[in-house]
């Protein structure tokens, strides 16, 4: 996984609440076996009205939203199916921080994963950013993971907090599974001391 | 010593590695493999050069993107033929065993699962699906995960996890007529909303839960993801463990495993981090009218109106959906005509469930104006129906009989919704465009699915003899 240290760019806006990643990417793309390439179908029955055309209607498609690299939305953001597709779809089109009042938990958990920042701010906070990115074309911000500190367009600022662990884990790039892997010894131990039924009977 | 929650004791026991300030590593007993989350993971380990640690704790079916014609015709779809082809090679690269399309154990993972015996109390169990949370019928901790961690499980038999916290949802009382599961669980959604078990693992308990059948059971907790919980549990009881005798992968030595398992509840006076209580008498036949399973109202009421929700996110979550589902607010819901029917998903798919939604429609037949499928669980739900001849009555009543797969649920496979569509279905989720772009869901149980497909339009069920469906009758 690439380090995350900070990101800077453009924001943009996804005004709704409860995104769930059907939407973020549609079942019709998760048959691919690939972990690239998933941008292109990122938000893709909102986004396009026939699959080429862009909906001018979705806000996110606007001109002075292109190239955004920080996605500011509203609470429950992730919430239904685990698909990592989700995540892949929103890094491959070009975000490195979603910035919303609530994450679903697996969809949170899998943002960690592949370098991808989930910040949590209040709602009052994810308000006067929506206002900012509104207000301003262009509006850009720095979300700064060593600091954990947020600087937008106009002197805004604001502080978030990310689990010391992951933090660590994004800043340096570190996989879980070589991680993990160090405590191999505690880990044979368990299943060594583990009784039946831990492995499966076949009649 | 304090006093355990059930879920306490299943965290303590998997322990494998503590350390403040860090998430917990914990072993996991058993992996279940799909065909969709699994292709990214298994190349993650071939691009590290790591093996399968416990390839005989991980089992693998093909349920998402598979047809339910004919078997014996191949998969016209070529993207999806070749993830059904990657899984292949990754089992058999990795010497996983796979229940694929000609194994008469395949099914949805969360169907066959419990029915090989392969979900047991007290086991940690996950699979890279968010409705990994059904397991937790038979009191095992079991939820969904990503395929990062599909791929460290794969690597390590463990996962680094936070402690999640605990919330206990108490349903006490007789279930009132026409009262399924799934009624109990939509409305607990409808009640706590879509976010309201963030970071929670619930354990559902009380007289109306342990009243419920093992498969009824597997409904309520299914739908926990639905309300944001990691998991749902029910402590066993003798019913899990008359359930599990005789399955195919249960313990050898049976009733050693039962002594253990009589262990797993929680404990009196164990402090969970919330509660809900919910009275049954006050539960109703529910439908969603919206786009998120929190959107649902009982059967006898009305499509509401954004307006007089008090919450500016839920108003603005209401007025979209409502547009979208294309519903005035004030409507009838037994107003409302349907289109499709789709009786099946992880959710709804079991034996009890199609006996039930089989003698709604035995004599009867669907509306002309409906289009109605049915969709068993797993090749042995379909075998043991069949034994039963309710394929005879469905078929009779004008539904599609089909083989066995997430199908419909989620369209990733042939059967979705035309734009503009309206399905009353079985299943899980109402997104948008969740069974197919433009299609419009309503989530109910079985008997009202079967119910809708005979009428042409939403019907309150209790309207009907359900005989055996439910626990009390109207005088």
């Amino acid at each position: 996984m690439e380090p995350f240290e900070k990101v800077h760019g453009v924001v943009a806006p996804l005004d709704l609440p409860n995104v769930d990643t059907d939407q973020i990417i549609p079942k019709q793309f998760l048959k691919r076996i690939e972990r690239t390439g998933f941008g292109r179908f990122l938000f893709y029955d909102w986004r396009f009205l026939d699959g080429k055309t862009l909906n001018p209607e979705f806000e996110m498609n606007q001109e002075r939203y292109r190239g955004a690299g920080i996605l500011v939305t509203r609470a429950n953001f992730g919430c239904g199916s685990s698909r990592e597709h989700a995540p892949w779809s929103l890094l491959d089109y070009g975000f490195r921080c979603i910035i919303a009042p609530s994450f679903a938990d697996i969809f949170f958990n899998n943002c960690f994963k592949n370098g991808l920042l989930p910040v949590r701010l209040s709602e009052e906070q994810v308000e006067a950013i929506f206002q900012g990115v509104r207000k301003t074309a262009g509006f850009q911000m720095t979300v700064d993971l060593q600091k954990q500190q947020i600087k937008a367009d106009g002197g805004m600022s604001y502080g978030f907090r990310v689990d010391p662990f992951r933090r660590r884990c994004l800043l340096n790039g570190w996989d879980d599974i070589g991680l993990t892997l160090r405590h191999e010894d505690l880990i044979s131990q368990f299943e060594s001391r583990s009784a039946p039924p831990l492995s499966p009977t076949s009649a | 010593m304090k006093p355990q929650t059930l879920f306490d004791k299943i965290w303590t026991a998997h322990l494998v590695r503590e350390e403040p300030g860090q998430p917990s590593l914990i072993y996991i007993d058993r992996h279940l493999v799909h065909e969709v989350t699994s292709p990214q993971a298994f190349e993650g380990l071939r691009l590290a050069g790591r093996p399968v640690r416990r390839p005989d704790l991980t089992f693998a079916t093909m349920d998402h993107n598979i047809p339910t014609t004919d078997r014996q015709l191949p998969i016209r779809d070529p993207i999806a033929a070749r993830q059904v082809r990657t899984l292949e090679d990754n089992c058999r690269d990795f010497e996983i065993p796979l229940f694929d399309l000609n194994s008469p154990y395949q099914g949805i993972v969360h169907v066959i699962g419990p029915e090989l015996g392969l979900t047991l109390p007290g086991l940690t169990l996950v699979c890279g699906d968010s409705h990994t949370s059904t397991h937790g019928a038979f009191g095992a901790l079991a939820f969904g995960i990503g395929t990062s961690e599909v791929e460290h499980v794969l690597a390590t038999q463990c996962l680094l996890q936070d402690k999640p916290r605990t919330l206990l949802i108490q349903v006490e009382g007789l279930r009132p007529y026409g009262v399924a599961a799934k009624d109990i669980i939509l409305s607990i959604i409808g009640r706590i909303g879509t976010s309201g078990g963030a970071g929670s693992v619930i354990e559902y308990a009380g007289q109306t839960i342990r009243d419920l059948t093992m498969e009824e059971r597997m409904t309520v907790c299914n739908m926990s993801i639905e309300g944001g919980a990691r998991a749902g549990m029910i402590a066993p009881d003798d019913k899990t463990f008359t359930y599990l005798r005789g399955r195919r992968y249960a313990p050898a030595d049976f009733e050693e495993a039962v002594a253990g398992w009589k262990k797993l509840t929680s404990d009196p006076g164990a402090e969970f981090d919330g509660a809900i209580h919910i009275e049954a008498a006050d539960l109703s036949p529910q439908v969603t009218w919206g786009t998120n399973p929190g959107q649902v109202a009982p059967i006898d009421s009305r499509v509401p109106d954004p307006a007089e929700f008090d919450d500016p996110n839920a108003r603005k979550s209401a007025e979209r959906a409502l547009e979208y589902m294309a519903l005035k607010p004030g409507t009838p819901l037994v107003d409302i005509a349907v289109d499709r029917v789709f009786i099946g998903s992880c959710t709804n798919s079991r034996l009890e469930d199609l006996r039930s939604a089989a003698r709604l429609v035995k004599g009867k037949r669907v509306s002309s104006q409906v289009q109605a499928m049915v969709v068993p669980g797993s090749q042995q739900v379909k075998w043991q129906a069949e034994k039963e001849g309710l394929h005879h009555l469905f078929r009779e009543s004008g539904f599609d009989w089909r083989e066995s797969g997430c199908s419909m649920c989620l369209g990733m496979n042939p059967d979705i919704l035309s734009p503009g569509q309206r399905c009353v279905s079985t299943s899980n989720r109402n997104f948008e465009g969740r069974q197919g772009k433009g299609g419009r869901t309503h989530l109910v149980s079985p008997v009202m699915a079967a119910a809708a497909a005979i009428e042409g339009r939403l019907v309150d069920v209790r309207q009907y003899d359900l005989e055996a469906t439910a626990s009390s009758k109207p005088s």
